[in-house]
């Protein structure tokens, strides 16, 4: 296999000509294509027309982190507040929203070093010792029904929450973390959420899931115009595949949340990942907003 | 990494080109866009060219080539391939689709594939991706063009650079329910092309069935045919999903330098009675779809009959040699008639022993396939090996049985029912999946797969 270099300009122009689009002009490039292909190799990088200004993106996108972190905080506190006062089913009912607020902005935590790990590693993802969070707590609620022995866990979750909402102030946010982030977001969905192994305990997995999307649609919703003005076709095809997951979801929808990943069959299973994967393949074109 | 094809003004280290922004500005500063050259003058970028065109989300997979693209793609992969590699090249333009009647690569990447959308534009825009990359990947040539950019997934998913083309044939065919309504195209569907019937013994498993678009993808390295399989299914992401693939090998030509006729994995060769696809008013009496056959856009077709058949190796294994050769009609170790020592020596259904027994037990496979010789099909089969059947332990292993006909009911719905009524075989096999594709003729340079129906 070797390598395509680059495009020559003719198989461009043939590819107005072919697509027979029928647009004004197309008539004028037309003796390009008869043009003597020169092989020419020079990478066909045509800076943007309008360079995406990534400052206020950036910036947008740090004030949606701040919001949901302190959502998060706010919906961590009542379910470890929950758990420590004994009320079992009150703490199983709180658990998946308030993960959701996390879910959303996973990519910022991930870039905090050990935060991530801290607040959401599942069994076996850390040493037995160091487990703690959310799914530690989650395991005693749902296998064992106590919310017994779970207060030290409940009040490190409370902290490790708070550090996130710390930090988040001053998280080195970049447009490199913002694109990569939301297939990252996808990333999570298509290993973990889809296949049920997130919330084997409780089941919620869908709730992470529309999170995760969620998140990965408001890093799209903040750099949709300048993607526009560099790749309308991309831009429109990620807005449709964002649609037609959000539809697929909706059937699942159970008052504000999400029916339990058992219910699932395998049929539709197999349907949200294909959505996933069919959604997730455009996003992670959209690297071409930094300048490519 | 062999085979990167750098020219004038791309002589700096790929790090040094694709990670620093400086010396990439600088080069092109240095040297006008090709764009702008052919523009005549005119600032044209590349985007916005492709944004004219209209190409959407499979474009951007393959880079700037692009679902119209197709005119000239051939010209230009030629002109980047040394004489070393065509030779390695099984063309993938021409008057009949390749991989039907190509001699048999040594390995085999099946795919079937579901449509997800509901748009027949869509769906020509899908082919049109496919012929593009088909024609790129059979040539050896990476797709699109980014993929020495540091900031997007490479467009290639890259584990065939470096390697060969292999002779790589990438061959399309589409499903009866591909002619379900969904895309007006119903009255084009060829009169009696249907799924297979149900056939004596059949144990068929919805998993190894049916599809609407089959894509059989065969080439001299695994890898090689794998990578093609890969990028179909990448660029068809959002249009289409598989619903099954399989795997499957033949001995290699480095383990047969002779190129004898294959075994399968009972033991036996396989395919001694294959019509020669050399002759051609042979491939077109039995294989190629004529123009006056059916519908005018299968003409220089074929079609194609795909059956996942588990051997039972385990039973086979503890039966006899004298029981094996019975139930083939052939022996083991030469492939030959029984009674015959050559493997093709003509095969003599009337042939008795002294007691006055046939030869060859009118119910083996040899005899009840061969018939009185009238009806053939054009076999290329290979091997698969799954895993374990986990309910049993026992081996997932048997043959992807892939046939080409000219009729499917004629030909070979004509031949299986005899089998499966009466073959010995049967005891030892047992057809677990079943797909039908009506494959189109060739595609001309400028043209795509499908473009005589579309």
């Amino acid at each position: 296999m070797k390598l395509r270099y680059a495009v020559p300009a003719g198989v461009l122009v043939s590819s107005i000509l072919f697509a027979g689009c029928g647009q004004a002009g197309t008539a004028d490039q037309q003796p390009a294509a008869t043009s003597k292909d020169t092989g020419a190799t020079t990478q066909t990088t045509t800076p943007a027309a309008t360079a995406p200004n990534f400052d206020q993106a950036v910036a947008a996108y740090r004030t949606y982190a701040t919001e949901q972190c302190d959502t998060f905080v706010k919906k961590t506190e009542e379910f470890t507040n929950a758990v420590k006062a004994g009320e079992l089913d009150k703490a199983k009912a709180l658990y998946a929203p308030a993960r959701m607020y996390y879910e959303r902005i996973e990519p910022i935590a991930e870039a905090l070093g050990d935060l991530d790990p801290n607040i959401d590693a599942r069994d076996g993802d850390v040493d037995a010792a160091d487990w703690r969070g959310f799914h530690r707590i989650e395991k005693t609620l749902w296998e064992e029904n106590t919310t017994k022995g779970l207060d030290e866990f409940s009040d490190r979750l409370l902290s490790d929450a708070k550090l996130l909402r710390a930090k988040v102030e001053t998280v080195n946010i970049d447009a490199s973390l913002m694109v990569t982030g939301a297939v990252e977001l996808l990333n999570e969905v298509s290993t973990s959420k889809v296949t049920g192994e997130e919330e084997r305990y409780s089941h919620t997995d869908l709730y992470d899931f529309a999170a995760n999307v969620e998140g990965a649609q408001k890093i799209y919703d903040i750099l949709k115009t300048d993607l526009n003005q560099k790749d309308a076709a991309l831009e429109k095809q990620i807005g449709e595949r964002f649609t037609a997951l959000q539809q697929e979801l909706a059937p699942f929808k159970d008052g504000e949340g999400y029916v339990s990943y058992t219910k699932l069959k395998p049929e539709e299973i197999k349907k949200l990942s294909q959505n996933l994967d069919a959604l997730a393949e455009p996003l992670s074109q959209m690297g071409k907003l930094l300048g490519v | 990494m062999k085979g990167f094809k750098r020219q004038k003004g791309q002589e700096k280290s790929q790090y040094a080109e694709s990670r620093n922004e400086q010396s990439d500005l600088t080069e092109k500063d240095a040297q006008p866009a090709d764009d702008e050259r052919s523009g005549k003058g005119k600032s044209v970028s590349r985007r916005d060219l492709l944004k004219l065109a209209g190409v959407g989300g499979l474009g951007l997979l393959l880079g700037g080539g692009g679902v119209g693209a197709v005119l000239s793609a051939s010209q230009r992969l030629e002109s980047m391939l040394t004489e070393a590699d065509t030779k390695d090249v099984v063309p993938f333009y021409g008057k009949h689709q390749a991989g039907i009647v190509t001699p048999a690569q040594d390995f085999i990447c099946f795919a079937a594939f579901d449509l997800t959308t509901p748009d027949k534009e869509q769906v020509r825009n899908l082919f049109k991706a496919w012929t593009e990359a088909s024609a790129t990947m059979t040539s050896g040539v990476l797709l699109g063009t980014d993929n020495e950019n540091i900031n997007l997934p490479p467009s290639d998913t890259g584990e065939a650079a470096g390697l060969s083309p292999s002779r790589t044939t990438i061959t399309f065919g589409v499903g009866p329910s591909f002619f379900d309504g969904r895309y007006g195209l119903a009255g084009l569907k060829p009169a009696g092309f249907r799924e297979l019937p149900r056939f004596q013994g059949d144990a068929l498993d919805e998993q190894w069935c049916g599809g609407d678009i089959g894509v059989q993808v065969c080439a001299n390295d695994l890898q090689v045919a794998f990578h093609a399989l890969r990028n179909l299914a990448r660029i068809a992401r959002g249009t289409a999903v598989l619903r099954w693939t399989q795997e499957g090998f033949q001995r290699t030509a480095q383990a047969d330098p002779a190129g004898s006729t294959p075994r399968n994995l009972l033991g036996f060769k396989d395919g001694t009675g294959n019509p020669d696809t050399s002759k051609a008013d042979e491939m077109n009496r039995l294989v190629w779809t004529q123009t006056n056959d059916g519908p005018a856009w299968m003409g220089d077709g074929s079609y194609m009959a795909v059956r996942r058949i588990r051997m039972r190796v385990e039973v086979w294994d503890r039966s006899t040699l004298g029981d094996q050769e019975d139930t083939f009609g052939r022996h083991r170790s030469s492939g030959a008639p029984l009674g015959k020592s050559k493997e093709f020596d003509k095969l003599d259904l009337a042939a008795t022993s002294p007691e006055g027994k046939p030869l060859t037990p009118p119910t083996s496979h040899v005899a009840l396939a061969h018939g009185n010789g009238s009806i053939n099909i054009l076999r290329r089969s290979y091997s698969y090996s799954s895993g374990l059947d986990k309910q049993t332990g026992q081996l997932d292993a048997g043959l992807l049985f892939i046939s080409y006909q000219r009729d499917l009911f004629k030909q070979f719905v004509h031949i299986q029912e005899k089998l499966a009524r009466n073959d010995k075989l049967n005891e030892y096999i047992v057809h677990k999946g079943s797909a039908v594709f009506a494959c189109f003729p060739g595609v001309s340079q400028g043209g795509y797969i499908g473009d005589t129906l579309f």
